[in-house]
Protein backbone atom coordinates (compact mmCIF):
# COMPACT_ATOMS: atom_id res chain seq x y z
CA UNK A 1 0.00 0.00 0.00
CA UNK A 2 1.05 3.20 -0.87
CA UNK A 3 1.95 6.16 1.60
CA UNK A 4 -0.19 8.30 0.22
CA UNK A 5 -3.04 6.51 -0.07
CA UNK A 6 -2.65 5.63 3.42
CA UNK A 7 -2.45 9.40 4.08
CA UNK A 8 -5.75 10.16 2.39
CA UNK A 9 -7.22 7.41 3.72
CA UNK A 10 -6.32 8.71 7.41
CA UNK A 11 -7.36 11.88 6.68
CA UNK A 12 -10.53 10.93 5.62
CA UNK A 13 -10.67 8.33 8.55
CA UNK A 14 -10.86 11.22 11.04
CA UNK A 15 -13.45 13.04 9.17
CA UNK A 16 -15.58 9.90 9.91
CA UNK A 17 -16.10 9.39 6.14
CA UNK A 18 -14.14 6.50 5.38
CA UNK A 19 -15.78 3.05 4.80
CA UNK A 20 -15.69 0.07 7.38
CA UNK A 21 -13.70 -2.04 4.56
CA UNK A 22 -11.59 0.99 4.02
CA UNK A 23 -10.97 1.23 7.97
CA UNK A 24 -9.88 -2.43 8.16
CA UNK A 25 -7.45 -1.71 5.44
CA UNK A 26 -5.71 0.72 7.78
CA UNK A 27 -6.12 -1.80 10.70
CA UNK A 28 -4.02 -4.18 8.65
CA UNK A 29 -1.98 -1.17 7.55
CA UNK A 30 -1.11 -0.63 11.44
CA UNK A 31 -0.54 -4.13 12.52
CA UNK A 32 2.43 -4.20 10.32
CA UNK A 33 5.99 -3.65 11.82
CA UNK A 34 7.09 -1.57 8.91
CA UNK A 35 5.52 1.62 9.47
CA UNK A 36 7.32 4.54 8.01
CA UNK A 37 8.29 7.00 11.57
CA UNK A 38 5.31 10.25 10.74
CA UNK A 39 2.65 8.01 10.40
CA UNK A 40 4.03 5.45 13.26
CA UNK A 41 1.91 7.62 16.27
CA UNK A 42 -1.32 6.13 14.83
CA UNK A 43 -0.97 2.90 14.96
CA UNK A 44 -1.24 2.28 18.54
CA UNK A 45 -4.66 3.56 17.99
CA UNK A 46 -5.48 0.80 15.42
CA UNK A 47 -3.45 -1.62 17.38
CA UNK A 48 -5.33 -0.94 20.18
CA UNK A 49 -8.56 -1.69 18.68
CA UNK A 50 -7.57 -5.02 17.24
CA UNK A 51 -6.52 -5.67 20.83
CA UNK A 52 -9.68 -4.54 22.22
CA UNK A 53 -11.57 -6.42 19.91
CA UNK A 54 -10.02 -9.62 21.58
CA UNK A 55 -11.60 -9.31 24.87
CA UNK A 56 -13.78 -12.01 25.51
CA UNK A 57 -16.55 -12.26 28.48
CA UNK A 58 -15.67 -15.65 30.23
CA UNK A 59 -17.80 -15.35 33.16
CA UNK A 60 -20.40 -18.35 33.17
CA UNK A 61 -24.02 -17.38 33.31
CA UNK A 62 -26.70 -19.41 35.95
CA UNK A 63 -29.70 -19.74 33.64
CA UNK A 64 -33.21 -20.59 34.75
CA UNK A 65 -33.32 -19.01 37.69
CA UNK A 66 -36.87 -18.25 37.19
CA UNK A 67 -38.09 -21.15 36.42
CA UNK A 68 -37.00 -22.53 39.54
CA UNK A 69 -39.23 -20.17 41.35
CA UNK A 70 -42.05 -21.34 39.68
CA UNK A 71 -41.56 -25.30 40.79
CA UNK A 72 -40.62 -23.89 44.34
CA UNK A 73 -44.02 -22.63 44.51
CA UNK A 74 -45.54 -25.64 43.05
CA UNK A 75 -44.21 -27.79 45.04
CA UNK A 76 -45.17 -26.03 48.38
CA UNK A 77 -48.43 -25.99 47.27
CA UNK A 78 -48.46 -29.72 46.61
CA UNK A 79 -47.02 -29.96 49.84
CA UNK A 80 -49.53 -28.62 51.62
CA UNK A 81 -52.31 -30.12 49.72
CA UNK A 82 -50.62 -33.27 50.90
CA UNK A 83 -50.77 -32.34 54.42
CA UNK A 84 -54.35 -31.18 54.20
CA UNK A 85 -55.37 -34.42 52.29
CA UNK A 86 -54.10 -36.81 54.91
CA UNK A 87 -55.16 -34.78 57.96
CA UNK A 88 -59.13 -34.18 56.63
CA UNK A 89 -58.20 -38.20 54.84
CA UNK A 90 -57.89 -39.89 58.17
CA UNK A 91 -60.60 -37.88 60.19
CA UNK A 92 -62.89 -38.57 57.24
CA UNK A 93 -61.61 -42.10 57.58
CA UNK A 94 -62.05 -42.21 61.77
CA UNK A 95 -65.45 -41.35 61.67
CA UNK A 96 -66.63 -43.78 58.65
CA UNK A 97 -64.82 -46.53 61.18
CA UNK A 98 -66.92 -44.61 64.30
CA UNK A 99 -70.29 -44.82 62.39
CA UNK A 100 -69.78 -48.65 61.55
CA UNK A 101 -68.50 -49.54 65.14
CA UNK A 102 -71.78 -47.51 66.34
CA UNK A 103 -73.95 -49.44 63.64
CA UNK A 104 -72.19 -53.17 64.97
CA UNK A 105 -73.13 -51.98 68.74
CA UNK A 106 -76.67 -51.44 67.77
CA UNK A 107 -77.38 -54.69 65.77
CA UNK A 108 -75.47 -56.86 68.97
CA UNK A 109 -77.58 -54.97 70.99
CA UNK A 110 -80.88 -55.51 69.53
CA UNK A 111 -79.81 -58.89 68.92
CA UNK A 112 -79.78 -58.79 72.50
CA UNK A 113 -82.64 -57.52 73.30
CA UNK A 114 -84.80 -59.59 71.00
CA UNK A 115 -83.48 -62.51 72.92
CA UNK A 116 -83.54 -60.88 75.50
CA UNK A 117 -88.13 -60.54 75.22
CA UNK A 118 -87.83 -64.04 74.07
CA UNK A 119 -86.19 -65.14 77.66
CA UNK A 120 -88.71 -63.18 79.11
CA UNK A 121 -91.33 -64.60 77.61
CA UNK A 122 -90.07 -68.25 78.45
CA UNK A 123 -89.55 -66.86 82.28
CA UNK A 124 -93.63 -65.71 81.89
CA UNK A 125 -94.79 -69.31 80.94
CA UNK A 126 -92.21 -70.25 84.24
CA UNK A 127 -94.51 -67.55 86.54
CA UNK A 128 -97.72 -69.17 85.27
CA UNK A 129 -96.06 -72.48 86.38
CA UNK A 130 -95.18 -71.22 89.89
CA UNK A 131 -98.50 -69.56 90.27
CA UNK A 132 -99.81 -73.26 90.32
CA UNK A 133 -97.81 -74.68 91.73
CA UNK A 134 -98.09 -72.83 94.66
CA UNK A 135 -102.13 -72.99 94.40
CA UNK A 136 -101.67 -76.41 94.74
CA UNK A 137 -98.98 -76.03 97.73
CA UNK A 138 -101.64 -73.84 99.51
CA UNK A 139 -104.83 -76.24 98.94
CA UNK A 140 -102.66 -78.98 100.94
CA UNK B 1 -36.83 -22.09 23.04
CA UNK B 2 -34.05 -24.59 25.00
CA UNK B 3 -30.86 -23.33 26.65
CA UNK B 4 -28.48 -24.42 24.11
CA UNK B 5 -31.11 -23.03 21.60
CA UNK B 6 -30.71 -19.73 23.76
CA UNK B 7 -27.03 -19.98 24.04
CA UNK B 8 -26.72 -20.49 20.14
CA UNK B 9 -28.48 -17.18 19.38
CA UNK B 10 -26.67 -15.02 22.28
CA UNK B 11 -22.89 -16.78 21.75
CA UNK B 12 -21.80 -14.83 18.53
CA UNK B 13 -22.45 -11.46 20.33
CA UNK B 14 -22.19 -12.07 23.84
CA UNK B 15 -18.61 -10.31 23.52
CA UNK B 16 -19.71 -7.46 22.05
CA UNK B 17 -22.61 -6.78 25.23
CA UNK B 18 -19.09 -7.18 27.35
CA UNK B 19 -16.68 -5.33 25.84
CA UNK B 20 -19.53 -2.51 25.09
CA UNK B 21 -20.56 -2.27 29.11
CA UNK B 22 -16.53 -2.57 29.85
CA UNK B 23 -16.22 0.48 27.09
CA UNK B 24 -18.79 3.06 29.49
CA UNK B 25 -18.14 1.27 32.96
CA UNK B 26 -14.51 0.81 32.74
CA UNK B 27 -14.24 -2.08 35.84
CA UNK B 28 -14.16 -5.53 34.45
CA UNK B 29 -16.05 -6.77 37.42
CA UNK B 30 -18.94 -4.42 36.78
CA UNK B 31 -18.68 -4.63 32.97
CA UNK B 32 -18.72 -8.79 34.02
CA UNK B 33 -21.81 -7.82 36.23
CA UNK B 34 -23.78 -5.93 33.53
CA UNK B 35 -23.45 -8.46 30.76
CA UNK B 36 -24.76 -11.42 33.38
CA UNK B 37 -27.75 -9.18 33.84
CA UNK B 38 -28.24 -8.26 30.47
CA UNK B 39 -28.03 -12.16 29.71
CA UNK B 40 -30.44 -12.85 32.28
CA UNK B 41 -32.78 -10.33 31.30
CA UNK B 42 -32.84 -12.09 27.49
CA UNK B 43 -33.31 -15.09 28.83
CA UNK B 44 -36.08 -14.68 31.41
CA UNK B 45 -37.60 -12.64 27.92
CA UNK B 46 -36.61 -15.30 25.77
CA UNK B 47 -40.27 -15.77 24.53
CA UNK B 48 -40.31 -12.39 23.04
CA UNK B 49 -37.06 -12.35 21.64
CA UNK B 50 -37.87 -14.73 19.14
CA UNK B 51 -40.10 -12.16 17.41
CA UNK B 52 -37.28 -9.87 17.76
CA UNK B 53 -35.29 -10.50 14.06
CA UNK B 54 -32.29 -8.59 15.19
CA UNK B 55 -31.59 -9.91 18.55
CA UNK B 56 -28.14 -8.60 18.54
CA UNK B 57 -29.43 -5.08 17.89
CA UNK B 58 -31.95 -5.00 21.06
CA UNK B 59 -29.01 -7.04 23.31
CA UNK B 60 -26.88 -3.97 22.29
CA UNK B 61 -29.47 -1.14 22.91
CA UNK B 62 -30.42 -2.95 26.70
CA UNK B 63 -26.48 -3.18 27.40
CA UNK B 64 -26.38 0.65 26.29
CA UNK B 65 -29.27 1.80 28.23
CA UNK B 66 -28.46 -0.51 31.20
CA UNK B 67 -25.07 0.83 31.50
CA UNK B 68 -25.95 4.21 31.39
CA UNK B 69 -28.31 3.61 34.23
CA UNK B 70 -25.92 2.29 36.01
CA UNK B 71 -23.39 5.36 35.92
CA UNK B 72 -26.31 7.25 36.88
CA UNK B 73 -27.34 5.81 40.01
CA UNK B 74 -25.63 5.73 43.19
CA UNK B 75 -23.48 2.70 43.08
CA UNK B 76 -21.83 4.35 39.95
CA UNK B 77 -20.50 7.11 42.68
CA UNK B 78 -18.27 4.83 43.94
CA UNK B 79 -16.95 3.90 40.77
CA UNK B 80 -16.11 7.08 39.40
CA UNK B 81 -14.28 7.95 42.13
CA UNK B 82 -12.30 4.85 42.08
CA UNK B 83 -11.73 5.23 38.32
CA UNK B 84 -10.71 9.45 38.63
CA UNK B 85 -8.23 7.72 41.17
CA UNK B 86 -6.27 6.10 39.39
CA UNK B 87 -6.34 8.29 36.24
CA UNK B 88 -4.99 10.97 38.76
CA UNK B 89 -1.21 13.18 38.12
CA UNK B 90 0.37 11.04 41.26
CA UNK B 91 0.09 7.56 39.56
CA UNK B 92 1.32 4.78 41.62
CA UNK B 93 4.29 2.43 40.28
CA UNK B 94 2.33 0.02 38.50
CA UNK B 95 0.18 2.47 36.57
CA UNK B 96 3.17 3.93 35.39
CA UNK B 97 4.23 0.70 34.01
CA UNK B 98 0.81 -0.16 33.17
CA UNK B 99 1.02 3.63 30.98
CA UNK B 100 4.11 2.75 29.52
CA UNK B 101 2.72 0.51 27.10
CA UNK B 102 0.96 3.29 24.43
CA UNK B 103 -2.07 0.35 23.91
CA UNK B 104 -3.07 1.25 27.28
CA UNK B 105 -2.59 4.75 27.05
CA UNK B 106 -5.82 4.83 24.15
CA UNK B 107 -7.67 2.77 26.61
CA UNK B 108 -6.97 5.45 29.10
CA UNK B 109 -7.41 8.21 26.71
CA UNK B 110 -10.81 6.33 25.65
CA UNK B 111 -11.44 6.32 29.01
CA UNK B 112 -11.78 9.93 29.28
CA UNK B 113 -14.09 10.92 26.87
CA UNK B 114 -17.67 11.39 27.16
CA UNK B 115 -20.58 8.64 27.20
CA UNK B 116 -21.41 8.95 23.56
CA UNK B 117 -18.28 9.33 21.39
CA UNK B 118 -17.06 6.09 23.64
CA UNK B 119 -19.98 4.12 22.73
CA UNK B 120 -19.72 5.31 18.93
CA UNK B 121 -16.05 4.74 18.41
CA UNK B 122 -16.38 1.40 20.46
CA UNK B 123 -19.64 0.52 17.75
CA UNK B 124 -17.70 2.05 14.65
CA UNK B 125 -13.72 0.76 15.53
CA UNK B 126 -14.00 -2.30 17.67
CA UNK B 127 -17.16 -3.77 16.09
CA UNK B 128 -17.43 -2.20 13.20
CA UNK B 129 -20.97 -1.50 12.83
CA UNK B 130 -22.35 1.01 10.32
CA UNK B 131 -23.54 4.07 10.70
CA UNK B 132 -26.90 3.67 10.02
CA UNK B 133 -27.07 0.48 12.96
CA UNK B 134 -24.75 2.62 15.39
CA UNK B 135 -27.05 5.72 14.88
CA UNK B 136 -30.37 3.35 15.71
CA UNK B 137 -28.86 1.55 18.31
CA UNK B 138 -28.01 5.30 20.31
CA UNK B 139 -30.99 6.77 18.61
CA UNK B 140 -29.05 9.74 16.76
CA UNK B 141 -28.53 10.51 12.99
CA UNK B 142 -26.20 9.45 10.78
CA UNK B 143 -25.06 12.82 10.82
CA UNK B 144 -24.52 13.28 14.42
CA UNK B 145 -22.89 9.55 14.43
CA UNK B 146 -20.61 10.71 12.15
CA UNK B 147 -19.94 14.11 14.38
CA UNK B 148 -19.28 12.48 17.38
CA UNK B 149 -16.75 9.58 16.03
CA UNK B 150 -14.68 12.59 13.55
CA UNK B 151 -14.41 14.39 17.06
CA UNK B 152 -14.05 11.15 19.40
CA UNK B 153 -11.44 10.03 16.91
CA UNK B 154 -9.58 13.50 16.31
CA UNK B 155 -9.18 13.80 20.62
CA UNK B 156 -7.63 10.40 20.61
CA UNK B 157 -5.37 11.20 17.92
CA UNK B 158 -4.09 14.49 19.83
CA UNK B 159 -3.86 13.30 23.29
CA UNK B 160 -2.21 10.57 22.04
CA UNK B 161 0.27 12.67 20.44
CA UNK B 162 0.73 14.50 23.42
CA UNK B 163 1.36 11.12 25.60
CA UNK B 164 3.79 10.82 22.77
CA UNK B 165 5.98 13.70 22.88
CA UNK B 166 6.03 13.73 26.88
CA UNK B 167 7.25 10.27 27.07
CA UNK B 168 10.19 11.50 24.18
CA UNK B 169 11.12 14.07 26.47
Amino acid sequence: MEYSNIEKLLERYFEATTTVAEEEVLREYFSREDIPLHLKKHAPMFQYFSVAKEERFTKQVPLKPRKNRYIKWISVAAVSILIFGIYFGRSYQEQREAEFAYQETKKALSLLATNLGRGTEKVAYLREFEETKQKIYNRN
Amino acid sequence: MQQTEFLNVVLPFKDKLYRLAKRLLVSKEEAEDATQEILMKLWSKKKVMTGYNNVEAYAMMMTKNFCLDRLKSKQAGNLKLVHSNYTDDTMSIQTQIEVSDSLSWVEKIMEELPEQQKMVIQLRDVEQYEFEEIAELLGMSSTAVRVALSRARKTVREKLVQKHNYGIQ
